[in-house]
């Protein structure tokens, strides 16, 4: 079974099932994440779903779109591969991927 | 000595979380999730868009995958809960079972508020609140019939969108004098006005019902003016009022809603209460509020569930709220109540994006951002951690 890891600010490891066709905020409020909040449910409303995606899986899962640019730009825990991973679609063949929570969710 | 067990009444955002976060502080013991839908728990605000239009399945709304109860052992119970026994500790549920708890959480929501003119009662008058409203009208919302919305508040003008899209003639009518009066400054009533319109639905301020008129199915609406509108069908928008029985009935302290303090707990103690159903003092708007939001339950429903676990959490999120029309998207930052000014950014006349900032005493209190995301967050982080957006220089910059 694919997995990705959620690493919070203080370096907790939560695991969780990669499941094809699924966002990757909802594999992670599927399985009680702490730290990922999304608050709106999936829209790119509020922007409480912020990841920072591994640099080394970037390409693979994809840069931000414009409207999720317009979001992140005012968030001062941003990175270059900063995501809101509600817009993230995620893929069995995602296996290892990494992603690293803020501190807080804004 | 057995295990504990917490019980959450209502199971919708505030109660999704709830439990969520219950694991997530460390509760070990049982947990019943009571709800009296039998679908799983779904996300509500797509009701009046997506799932209006057909365009999603009750199942892509799941706030939670089967699998999440399974795995976070949390057991659902489809039931409907009579009264609350608190010297047993005990529910009793429709069925006259009885249910013990250890530790309580009230998420009883709300529900529309009912429209008083004769007629309301005809077939073809609906309210948008659950999916299986959404379904009823669904039936109802085919292409060139005539769709009447009965208020302008945003579940109305949502759902215009929603149908206006789908090919229906719709008519708005708001008995104030212009749409989202009770929310939102003139200049930002008057976009939505000029919106909804160029899209083509016939919008009417001033407009009260006085009758809606059949045989036993609706034919048309009669307004106070004595106009009539012709309607196959009706939504009723006129606002929610919170669903408190049970809390009042076992003797809680209910002040428009259930009252809870900063730590989600209702005059008992050992009841905690989240969401729709609660009302709150917040200290930064200085008064007594009901918050109609899913940030809100799901911020109420974090801190219950703490302090159930004997944690020391407090609510302190700003306020915030969305809204989703035709192209547009709404987002609101702060509570605009009590605003003395407004400084507006862009043209609500002309474009269809815009932010208008309110203002108290010349401090910022909050925003309307419409397709503005940037300016959404800068207020949102602006009014959390006190970054400062420089309204003086705002203001001479859209004075030129």
């Amino acid at each position: 079974m694919a997995v990705v890891t959620f690493m919070s600010h203080d370096g907790e490891q939560h695991e969780a099932p990669l499941e094809e066709g699924s966002s990757l905020m909802q594999v992670a409020t599927n399985n009680a994440i702490p730290g990922i909040d999304a608050d709106c449910g999936g829209e790119a409303a509020c922007g409480t779903c912020h990841v920072i995606v591994d640099p080394a899986w970037a390409d693979k899962v994809g840069r931000s779109g414009p409207e999720e640019e317009e979001m992140l730009s005012m968030n001062p825990e941003r990175q270059p591969t900063s995501r809101l991973s509600c817009q993230v679609k995620v893929c069995e063949s995602w296996d290892g991927l990494t992603v690293q929570l803020p501190e807080f969710q804004m | 000595m057995s295990t504990e067990r917490a019980v959450v009444v209502g199971a919708s955002h505030a109660g999704v979380q709830l439990v969520t976060s219950l694991r997530q502080e460390g509760w070990s013991g049982d947990i019943v999730l009571v709800g009296d839908e039998s679908a799983l728990p779904y996300q509500r605000p797509p009701l009046s868009k997506g799932y209006l239009a057909g365009k999603c399945s009750l199942k892509e709304l799941a706030i939670r995958s089967e699998d999440f109860y399974v795995k976070q052992d949390v057991e659902p119970l489809t039931a409907s809960v009579q009264s609350i026994d608190r010297s047993a500790g005990e529910l009793v549920l429709g069925t006259g079972d009885r249910l013990s708890y250890d530790a309580l959480a009230l998420c009883t929501g709300a529900h529309p508020r009912r429209l008083r003119a004769e007629g309301a009662d005809l077939d073809g008058v609906h309210y948008l609140r659950r999916s299986s409203d959404v379904e009823r009208i669904r039936e109802d919302a085919i292409p060139g019939r005539n769709a009447v919305i009965v208020g302008g508040g945003y579940i109305g003008l949502e759902t215009a969108a929603s149908l206006r899209s789908s090919g229906l003639h719709v008519t708005v009518l708001e008995a104030a004098d212009r749409v989202l009066e009770r929310v939102t400054a003139p200049e930002v009533s008057a976009f939505f006005t000029r919106i909804h319109q160029e899209e083509g639905v016939d919008v009417r301020t001033d407009a009260s019902v006085e009758a809606l008129v059949g045989d036993t199915r609706l034919r048309e609406v009669v307004l106070a003016s004595g106009e009539s509108v012709r309607a196959d069908f009706v939504i009723v928008g006129i606002g929610i009022e919170p669903t408190t029985e049970l809390a009042e009935a076992a003797g809680l302290v209910v002040d428009d809603g259930i009252l809870i303090d900063a730590h989600a707990r209702t005059s008992d103690p050992d009841i905690v209460a989240a969401g729709d159903c609660t009302s709150q003092d917040i200290p930064r708007y200085g008064r007594r509020i009901r918050l109609e939001s899913v940030p809100s339950a799901v911020e109420q429903a974090k801190v219950a569930a703490a302090t159930i676990c004997g944690k020391d959490k407090e609510l302190a999120a700003l306020p915030w709220f969305w809204s989703d029309q035709y192209d547009l998207k709404l987002q609101i930052a702060g509570l605009n109540t009590g605003y003395d000014d407004i400084v507006v950014s862009g043209d609500p006349t002309r474009d269809r994006h815009f932010t208008c900032y309110y203002l108290r005493k010349g401090e910022p209190i909050a925003a309307d951002c419409v397709n503005r995301p940037r300016d959404f967050m800068a207020t949102k982080r602006m009014l959390t951690q006190g970054t400062a957006i420089d309204m003086a220089a705002l203001k001479a910059e859209v004075a030129v």
